[in-house]
């Protein structure tokens, strides 16, 4: 094997390894959620996912999420909330607030519909 | 679609740029029929330069999306596309300007691919828009059957505004023909309303003071006052588009799988795309690095992880549509596809099959008595009576013409009947308790009132002036599709059980008129729930119809309750379907539209999955090494672009969807968008 050929594989070896530690491996940190006005919050920006996208929350306060899409993608312009059986469309440029109490500790996913944009909620005592 | 010609604009020269082939075409003839190798070059650098542009308009959403994915540390459609298209264009550049770090006749420039993969992806995106629009129509036509404005009373005028500014306690005016804007009481005038819009009712329903009145249905001749008493998205109709909306964007479970395919799809065709160029670099024909870099753009284009993830959630917006136009609420996916999946359901008697209140059915005169002079004198005894029976023998008696006298003397027996003086005769209706009081012979009526229980009818004797006159029998009457749309769930494969707390005759008589052969008779309504969960528990998956607050907990415990003809809130929150009509049909309809349902899902699923995992090995060249095969990256672009396009067009293949349940025209939500405020 030349140098240039051993140069190549090694860089694609690199490659599939560090695909699979920043798209599977990495742990991301949470946001806690600020009490405004009795409801925890937290402003969602939506573009390309979703910024925080690990929500800290306590149980039992009602939860408010502000999702403003910021673009036009058709992928997110629709947020589930699988568990809780709540979705939202997300209309380019516009604020939604999306609404509910944690009953109990544990994590509430949310994505689009399609499952490529990811976050969740997580809910503790 | 701006953006789509400018990158088939570009595509064009590109193209022919690419293919040796087709030089003629810009070196005719007299110019020597070739062109000189630096002016290919520079014809090269030229479609090189004007492909970024390209790049830049056409395809930017692809790299802004990708860039803003791998922030959050995710991956999707546009970074393939993004990662393809540059990875062509990178190549071809260094193939241009650094030839000589390729090994000799391996430096060959694509720029087409770049142009054309664009122009075809969104291209195709462009046509998924459109796509996606005719999908969601349905709700789109439940809004649009709101009013625009009202007419409402403010300081003592008539003043029209719209219909968002419509408060609560506002009194509103409706003329003949109007629709009614927000949901009210009536506090003065008459009129009949067509209410098919909520309910599926087609006869127009009597409308005076004290009765509600619901946004968005039509008022037909007569003119009326109401206070609003809902407003807003208050109002049923914005109640049932919120519904309708929630169930569109739910998840199916069927899409929980995809869920987990989708989140490593990308990543896993980034690695496939990698491990695609080592394989042609280390062990392809010559020349390796062109085929490798070939390869691996085309693996990375013709992966289509938005075919996969559309699958289920497009059909999923569809049928939920379809259910609205004829006033079946479906509140999720899960209700979808379970009810998809019944094998048995249960029906509740009073009110579901039947309509739920007795009417007169028969009036048998004994011999040589007149059967109208009959009937009058029986509703007569019965009007001051609050008994239901008795109120459904006066209501029998005025629909057929005949307004029963006021009779001068009555007494209530209870439990056995009225005891009355009319125009000067002693009438007596009651059961045969109190002819036997009475020392009556009932001998002469015995074989009616025996026929008439047969048929799970109540038969009521009445006497005049101490002989028996004939026998009147009240019977809670079948709805009159009940019979076809039970024949259509027996069609369907379903076995149907009728519940009911009912004694076994009646039971009996109801189910064989409707054609049912399985009965439970004598369920108490506390005991509905765990009829329900017996049959659960024989291995069925069970559906529960019911129509009110006693039938909630049956309908929690079957696996998709359908609350049938209400709109009570009670129901509705208990129910995986709301049947706005109270026809049996809805119920036959929800099923045939979750199987149409599930079926086109599972079909664009398979097709997604079929596509990928074919398409994904072809591009990566399996097939070169037996039949020299190599898919080209032009090919992949068009390829993927169809795949979605391909998920939403079948989604939208529901939209013709024709139940057996509903042969006729569809209804009230297609139908009234032709009626204007």
């Amino acid at each position: 094997m030349t140098a240039a050929q051993w140069i190549v594989n090694l860089a694609g070896l690199a490659a599939i390894t560090w695909i699979v530690w920043y798209f599977w491996l990495y742990r991301k940190d949470g946001v806690q959620a600020a009490l405004v006005a009795g409801a925890q919050q937290v402003d969602v920006i939506v573009k390309g996912g979703y910024t925080p996208d690990v929500i800290t929350v306590r149980a039992g306060t009602p939860v408010r999420l502000n999702f403003t899409r910021r673009e036009s993608s058709l992928c997110s312009e629709t947020v589930v909330f699988d568990g809780i059986d709540r979705s939202a469309k997300l209309p380019e440029g516009e604020t939604v607030a999306v609404e509910f109490t944690p009953e109990r500790a544990g994590e509430i996913p949310f994505q689009c519909q399609m499952g490529m944009l990811r976050g969740k909620v997580v809910v503790t005592e | 679609m701006r953006k789509f010609w400018f990158a088939a604009a570009v595509s064009v020269p590109t193209l022919l740029l690419a293919y040796p082939s087709v030089r003629w075409l810009y070196a005719p003839n007299w110019l020597g029929g070739s062109v000189s190798e630096p002016l290919v070059w520079w014809l090269f650098v030229l479609s090189g330069a004007i492909t970024l542009p390209v790049m830049a308009y056409s395809g930017r959403q692809f790299f802004t999306g990708a860039w803003a994915a791998l922030k959050h540390h995710s991956a999707d459609m546009n970074t393939l596309i993004a990662l393809g298209t540059s990875a062509a264009w990178v190549y071809s550049t260094v193939a241009l300007l650094l030839p000589r770090l390729f090994p000799e006749g391996m430096a060959e420039p694509f720029y087409d691919v770049t142009a054309v993969v664009i122009a075809l992806v969104v291209l195709g995106q462009a046509i998924e828009v459109r796509a996606k629009g005719q999908t969601s129509q349905a709700i789109r036509k439940l809004i649009g059957l709101q009013a625009k404005t009202a007419r409402v009373l403010r300081g003592g005028a008539e003043m029209e505004v719209p219909v968002e500014d419509v408060a609560l306690g506002d009194i509103v005016v409706v003329r003949p023909g109007e629709k009614i804007p927000v949901d009210g009481v009536v506090v003065d005038g008459r009129s009949a309303v067509d209410e098919s819009i909520i309910t599926g009712e087609s006869l127009p329903v009597d409308k005076g003071v004290e009765d509600d009145v619901v946004g968005a249905t039509v008022n037909t001749t007569g003119s009326f006052k109401f206070r609003a008493t809902r407003v807003g998205r208050d109002t049923a109709l914005a109640q049932i588009v919120k519904m309708v909306q929630d169930a569109m964007g739910s998840k199916a479970p069927i899409a929980r799988l995809v869920d987990v395919v989708s989140s490593y799809f990308v990543p896993a065709v980034m690695i496939l795309s990698v491990i695609t160029f080592l394989a042609w670099f280390n062990f392809g024909p010559s020349p390796a690095i062109a085929f490798a870099v070939v390869t691996a753009v085309t693996v990375l284009i013709i992966a289509c992880p938005c075919a996969v993830g559309m699958a289920v959630p497009m059909s999923l917006v569809a049928g939920v549509g379809k259910g609205a136009e004829h006033g079946v609420l479906i509140r999720n996916g899960e209700a979808l596809q379970v009810a998809s999946r019944l094998t048995t359901i249960v029906l509740d008697k009073t009110g579901t099959i039947t309509r739920g209140k007795p009417e007169l059915t028969d009036v048998l005169p004994a011999a040589g008595r007149d059967a109208k002079a009959l009937l009058r004198f029986a509703a007569a005894a019965d009007r001051p009576s609050e008994h239901p029976l008795a109120q459904a023998i006066v209501a029998g008696a005025r629909d057929r013409a005949l307004e029963p006298p006021e009779p001068s003397a009555f007494e209530a027996v209870p439990g056995h009947g009225v005891a009355t003086t009319v125009e000067g005769h002693a009438v007596h209706v009651g059961n045969l308790k109190l002819m036997t009081r009475e020392n009556v012979d009932v001998a002469p009526v015995q074989e009616h009132v025996a026929r008439l229980q047969e048929e799970g009818k109540t038969a009521m004797y009445v006497a005049v002036d101490g002989a028996i006159a004939g026998v009147v029998a009240v019977a809670d009457t079948i709805k009159e599709d009940s019979v076809e749309a039970i024949r259509v769930m027996m069609d369907l494969g379903l076995e149907v059980v009728m519940l009911t707390g009912d004694n076994p005759r009646t039971a009996a008589a109801i189910a064989r008129q409707v054609g049912i052969d399985r009965v439970l008779a004598e369920v108490l309504p506390e005991d509905k729930a765990m009829e329900v969960h017996k049959l659960k528990a024989a291995g069925g998956k069970v559906g529960m119809v019911g129509d009110g607050i006693n039938d909630a907990p049956a309908l929690v415990e079957a696996d998709v309750g359908f609350a049938i003809g209400t709109g009570t809130d009670v129901a509705i929150e208990a129910a995986d379907v709301t049947l706005m009509s109270g026809s049996l049909k809805g119920v036959a309809y929800a099923i045939e539209v979750s199987k149409a349902t599930m079926r086109n899902a599972k079909e664009s699923l398979f097709g997604a999955f079929l596509y990928n995992s074919v398409g994904i090995p072809i591009a990566a060249g399996v097939l070169y090494p037996f039949f020299g095969l190599l898919l080209s990256p032009l090919i992949a672009g068009a390829a993927m672009a169809a795949s979605s396009v391909t998920v939403v067009m079948n989604a939208n293949r529901l939209r013709f969807f024709r139940a057996r349940s509903f042969s006729g025209a569809p209804t009230a939500a297609a139908r009234t968008q032709e009626v204007t405020t």
